[in-house]
């Protein structure tokens, strides 16, 4: 339990989770307003990922209410709950959890002094989850930063198969393919990680497998006309293939990154789109493999 | 959410309209708004739009609304997870994010 300003016990109760990010956000803009916050444990995580998860529960609430002994210091018997809080709360079952009847305030913080000083009345777009350019733009670098273990554990494994060529293997040649492979890598995170959450409905189709091939074969073709002097038409054809394959992987995976998705419609698209993206991966390994034999 | 759609006719989202009493429960708590309360009755307008996040099938007195039962948040990484787990029979662990 935690005081903004000076609540009496007439406040509002506002009830949010103890995700250090979303506290110290609710307790700043908050900063105008006296009122209670009352932090459920979701272990740290924010509100909607606990709803979904079942962390910021009915249960946790009536819980929470209770432990804080809610009912000796506030006079009213009404909890504020975030609106993304209702994928894991039912508000009417909270009256006879804990003695307090719940009301779902909006999305986003910044409207609760508006929707408190309304009567507890929310307008359409105080309801409304957005995902505009500045929250898309927000998750890249999450989405980068994640791509790096992964990114380190293929490249333990492809600098060695690099090398493997007409003399049994060379330094050299894993080197100098090792370079052309990162570029290529580069050009899927930039197409699958950058471009995707940026232009995301500029971007054409609806399944994001799809909206990654796109932004890869236009990210692919920077990194053609670079390649193909340097390295022949070979082996840039294959890398162009991981391109397609990985950004498109990549662009798949950034549907867990919005508040859009539906579950039924990711499991859809995964069928379709990691088959051929296992396919072209394949392709592109095996040529990728075979290519110093050929080239000599 | 005008701007962005997803795929149309995916959604596992089913209201007994003979059930619903009308209380509006779910035109709050949907944060895309694809309901909507017509007289004492609530209706679909968007299922296209619909995330299968659950908010209204929980928040309904009378368990009129049927959401996707699998798990309210899934992530492409969750999902390849979960998979694997199907075919080797191992647990999963811990999941997302």
């Amino acid at each position: 339990m935690y005081a903004v300003d000076s609540p009496s016990a007439d406040s509002p109760v506002v009830v949010t989770a103890n995700y250090k990010l979303t506290f110290d956000i609710v307790r700043r803009d908050l900063k105008t307003v006296d009122a209670w916050l009352l932090a459920v444990d979701t272990r740290g995580v924010n509100v909607w990922c606990a709803a979904g998860k079942g962390t910021f529960s009915t249960d946790e609430v009536a819980y929470q209410v209770k432990r804080a002994g809610l009912d000796t210091i506030v006079n009213h018997r009404t909890l504020i709950l975030p609106q993304l809080s209702a994928t894991g709360v039912d508000c009417l079952k909270l009256k006879s959890a804990c003695g307090f009847r719940g009301v779902f305030g909006p999305v986003r913080i910044s409207d609760l002094p508006d929707f408190l000083e309304n009567d507890l009345q929310a307008d359409e777009s105080m309801r409304s989850v957005t995902f505009t350019l500045k929250e898309r733009a927000e998750l890249i670098p999450v989405e980068v930063f994640l791509r790096i273990k992964p990114l380190f554990l293929v490249l333990l494994v492809m600098l060695p198969i690099s090398g493997i060529g007409p003399g049994i293997f060379s330094l050299d040649q894993a080197i100098d393919r090792i370079t052309l492979f990162l570029a290529a890598t580069g050009a899927a995170l930039l197409a699958g990680t950058v471009a995707t959450p940026l232009f995301l409905h500029v971007l054409p189709f609806r399944q994001f497998w799809l909206k990654g091939a796109f932004a890869s074969l236009l990210c692919a073709l920077p990194f053609i006309l670079w390649c193909v002097p340097i390295a022949g038409w070979l082996l840039t054809g294959t890398l162009t293939l991981w391109i397609l394959a990985a950004g498109s992987f990549l662009a798949m995976n950034f549907t867990g990154s919005t508040p859009y998705t539906s579950l039924s419609g990711v499991e859809l698209e995964m069928r379709r789109g990691l088959p051929l993206q296992m396919a072209l991966s394949a392709v592109a390994l095996v040529s990728w493999l075979i290519s110093p034999f050929i080239q000599g | 959410m005008k701007t962005f759609r997803y795929l149309e006719n995916v959604a596992m989202l089913e209201l007994d309209v003979d059930s619903c009493i009308g209380c509006g429960m779910c035109v709050t708590t949907c944060p895309h708004r694809i309901f909507c309360l017509e007289g004492k009755k609530a209706r679909i307008v968007d299922l296209g739009a619909c995330m299968e996040c659950g908010a209204c099938a929980l928040n309904c007195p009378v368990d009129a609304i049927h959401v996707n039962p699998d798990d309210k948040c899934g992530c492409a990484t969750l999902l390849i997870k979960s998979w694997l787990a199907k075919y080797t029979g191992k647990d999963i662990g811990g999941g997302c994010c």
